[in-house]
């Protein structure tokens, strides 16, 4: 292909790239090593609120925000340096808290405690998503030719489900006096709690995720199995190979490649974990980084969002992602140059 | 039968919407609205619209959208639903009109209660309190032989006699949920208790006896409580009180209305309202209004049709056709049995909460940290320290603590 009918095909989506990627990117990056804040002022004001019959009227010291002439708050911008990634780590008390061994005091650090979440239940589910995957596409494989249609769009179903609405009918299921767990209740005969201690919220989310993603990765895996020479298959056959043998020495091989693009995909996925904290409202309990940048971001009651830190923890998200990838890409990358 | 049934409230509704037809002009300047969207902004809303070229949004996420709507010049919005909280920023930016003047040429049949005054000048009308306080079963406390609570010593007592009795699932329900609500019900406590939440300089004062005595409290009664108190909002509590599992709460007084809602209830009739337990100093309680406000970004000819449109939509007959759906504040208002916990709150000392800027993010401190004491993490020190370190970071980052 030409040079110039490359770049007219590729251009189009190269500049919606910068524009909504690459620039965002950049922006979020020098968010996060400045702080903007309004310039406030403390004036004694009287502030009068209706009571049940007259008023309750109180004097007091308020910081106010200063305005200019034209009406808008006055803002400041500092260049803070890394400050706000020191608030979002607090390294001094965590480094304090690990020295002294109190693993404790450690997890009560807002982002070591999302850390801590979010690489167990990335690395839980990877193994699970991709084996109950290979078992489902092993199932639809050997499926008689008039059930296939019919299997796979029942093992399709818990992707197309929309993973807010899948998390939050899990959550009715099990939270209180839900279905299954009055069923559960009923058939061991005590009392359930399950959302009452962070164990079994993560299990739900872990069993919630595997159910949610295993589809995508047996979708993949079984267009894989297509691929996969029969000839080899007869041979190791007649060579006395038994399933597992088969399944080992030659289906798993060929399908290496994918297995690591689902697994790519999956980490990539995982470590961004949010919508099972919001569906299954677990805050309390546990919390995933996702989550933490989107807490920084919302507004509260007076309208105060902590920008500076989000942008920080947005960025520490994002150089977990890269250091995570680094081993599977590294493989792929060895096996790309390999196979020329 | 059924047929009657549906004649009958084809009847009722046409009745209650002739009553509010009654707009008593008509309206020749398009106007709008942004307001939270519950029942009682239906309500008013649905009567301002009876006046002509007005159109209500009704909308749960109105906080976010707001400030920024009523920051644009024209405002989108010319009229806004706020409360104590959400009054701060829109107040702060300078973005909603003072209304004296109005108030002077229209407002004949406000009642100065109802005029929210910030530095001597009114800003907003108020058209409804609301305020958390005390719901009980009263059968269950009758057949104990329990008086009704009026502290939180009071309240553990009786529930201890009530887990004794086995009569409920669990003695107390409690908006415990991680955020807000939960940030709110240290809030109750600590006001209860005589507390000041700030010191010098927007700096933080909760790590002391009070903060302690409040979080002893929130401890001894999650005892009693569903063991999932952690993802308890106010609909869950509710749902509690409807379905007869729980016998006590500090629960709002907007959802009074609903324990007799014979579609939803089993228990009608049987939950009575009182003031909100008491704590060393205070009830431990906050009362919140609703109200309305006009954006500044409008003309003076918008302004005044706007005021006059909401007045309409605030007026006797709208609350004489709807006396049940919220503790108004306007005149005609006939306090009934459902209103009689947050009378009597208001009667003992109850506080307004105390919104502003500082205070807004103190709130979500106190509603992330807190959690890991119940559930045992940390101990009650501690607990309120790093709640405070929390603050003093977010407050930093906003410019309200140097």
């Amino acid at each position: 292909m030409k040079f110039k009918t490359f770049a007219v095909f590729v251009g189009p989506s190269v500049l919606m790239m910068l524009l909504f990627i690459a620039f965002p990117l950049v922006s979020v990056f020098i968010q996060s090593f400045k702080i903007t804040q309004p310039v406030y002022e403390t004036v004694q004001m009287e502030t009068c609120t209706p009571g049940f019959l007259t008023q309750t009227c109180v004097t007091e010291e308020k910081s106010v925000p200063v305005l200019d002439e034209a009406g808008e708050i006055v803002t400041q911008t500092e260049w803070v340096g890394l400050q706000s990634y020191i608030n979002v780590l607090e390294p001094e008390r965590a480094w304090a808290a690990l020295s002294a061994g109190d693993w404790r005091a450690f997890q009560s650090i807002d982002f070591w405690k999302a850390l801590r979440f979010t690489l167990t239940f990335t690395f839980i589910t990877l193994p699970l998503v991709l084996g109950t995957g290979l078992a489902i596409a092993l199932v639809i494989n050997n499926a008689a030719r008039r059930v296939k249609g019919p299997v796979i769009f029942i093992s399709l179903l818990p992707f197309i489900i929309t993973p807010v609405i899948g998390a939050l009918s899990i959550n009715w299921l099990f939270r209180g006096d839900g279905i299954l767990t009055a069923t559960m209740e009923r058939m061991l005969d005590r009392d359930i709690a399950l959302f009452a201690q962070a164990w079994t919220i993560e299990i739900l989310m872990m069993v919630y995720r595997v159910w949610h993603v295993a589809p995508f990765a047996a979708i993949v895996f079984y267009a894989g199995l297509q691929t996969v020479s029969s000839d080899s298959l007869e041979s190791a056959l007649i060579d006395g190979a038994s399933r597992w043998q088969r399944l080992k020495y030659i289906v798993i091989p060929h399908l290496m490649p994918l297995i690591v693009f689902v697994g790519m995909i999956h980490l990539m996925d995982t470590y961004r974990v949010f919508e099972e904290i919001v569906g299954f409202s677990s805050q309390g309990h546990v919390i995933s980084l996702q989550w933490l940048t989107y807490d920084f971001l919302q507004p509260d009651q007076s309208g105060n969002r902590s920008i500076s830190r989000a942008s920080a923890s947005a960025m520490l998200t994002m150089v977990g992602i890269v250091l995570l990838l680094i081993p599977p890409l590294k493989r792929t990358w060895r096996d790309h140059r390999g196979s020329h | 039968m059924k047929l009657k049934t549906i004649a009958l409230a084809g009847t009722m509704s046409l009745m209650s919407s002739v009553a509010f037809a009654e707009c008593a002009y008509e309206n020749t300047v398009p106007l709008k609205s942004l307001s939270a969207g519950f029942e009682a902004w239906k309500v008013v809303t649905d009567a301002m619209a009876e006046c002509g070229n007005f159109e209500a949004s009704l909308d749960q996420e109105f906080r976010e959208k707001q400030p920024e709507a009523f920051a644009a010049d024209p405002a989108l919005y010319q009229i806004g639903g706020v409360a104590n909280g959400t009054m701060v920023p829109l107040q702060n930016a300078g973005t909603i009109r003072p209304l004296d003047d109005l108030v002077a040429k229209y407002g004949q049949n406000l009642t100065p209660n109802q005029l929210i005054k910030v530095d001597g000048k009114v800003m907003a009308v108020a058209m409804m309190v609301n305020a958390q306080h005390l719901m009980y079963r009263e059968d269950i406390l009758t057949d104990l032989g329990l008086d009704v609570p009026g502290t939180y010593a009071d309240v553990l007592a009786a529930a201890a006699k009530i887990k004794e009795a086995g009569v409920v699932d669990y003695p107390i329900g409690g908006t415990f949920k991680t955020g807000w609500n939960l940030g709110q019900e240290f809030i109750n406590l600590f006001l209860g208790e005589g507390g000041e939440f700030f010191g010098e300089g927007n700096l933080p004062s909760i790590n002391n006896e009070k903060g302690l005595a409040a979080l002893e409290v929130m401890k001894a009664l999650t005892e009693y409580m569903d063991p999932e108190y952690l993802v308890s909002d106010s609909t869950y509590v509710q749902q509690q009180f409807q379905q007869g599992k729980i016998a006590m709460s500090n629960l709002w007084a907007s959802r009074a209305a609903a324990m007799n809602d014979e579609a939803e209830s089993q228990v009608v009739g049987k939950v009575k309202m009182a003031g909100a337990p008491m704590g060393s100093a205070f009830p431990a309680t906050t009362i919140w209004w609703d109200g309305i406000v006009l954006a500044a970004n409008q003309t003076d000819e918008q302004a005044e049709a706007a005021f006059q449109v909401a007045l309409e939509g605030m007026d006797e007959e709208v609350v004489k056709a709807n006396n049940d759906t919220s503790i108004w504040l306007i005149p005609g208002y006939v306090p009934g049995e459902l209103a009689a916990g947050a009378a009597a709150s208001a009667g003992a000392g109850a506080k307004p909460y105390p919104s502003s800027v500082p205070f807004g993010i103190l709130h979500t401190a106190l509603g992330n940290g807190l959690a890991d004491y119940l559930t045992g993490a940390k101990d009650a020190a501690t607990t309120l320290a790093d709640i405070e370190a929390a603050y003093v970071t977010a407050a930093k980052e906003a410019g309200v603590v140097e």
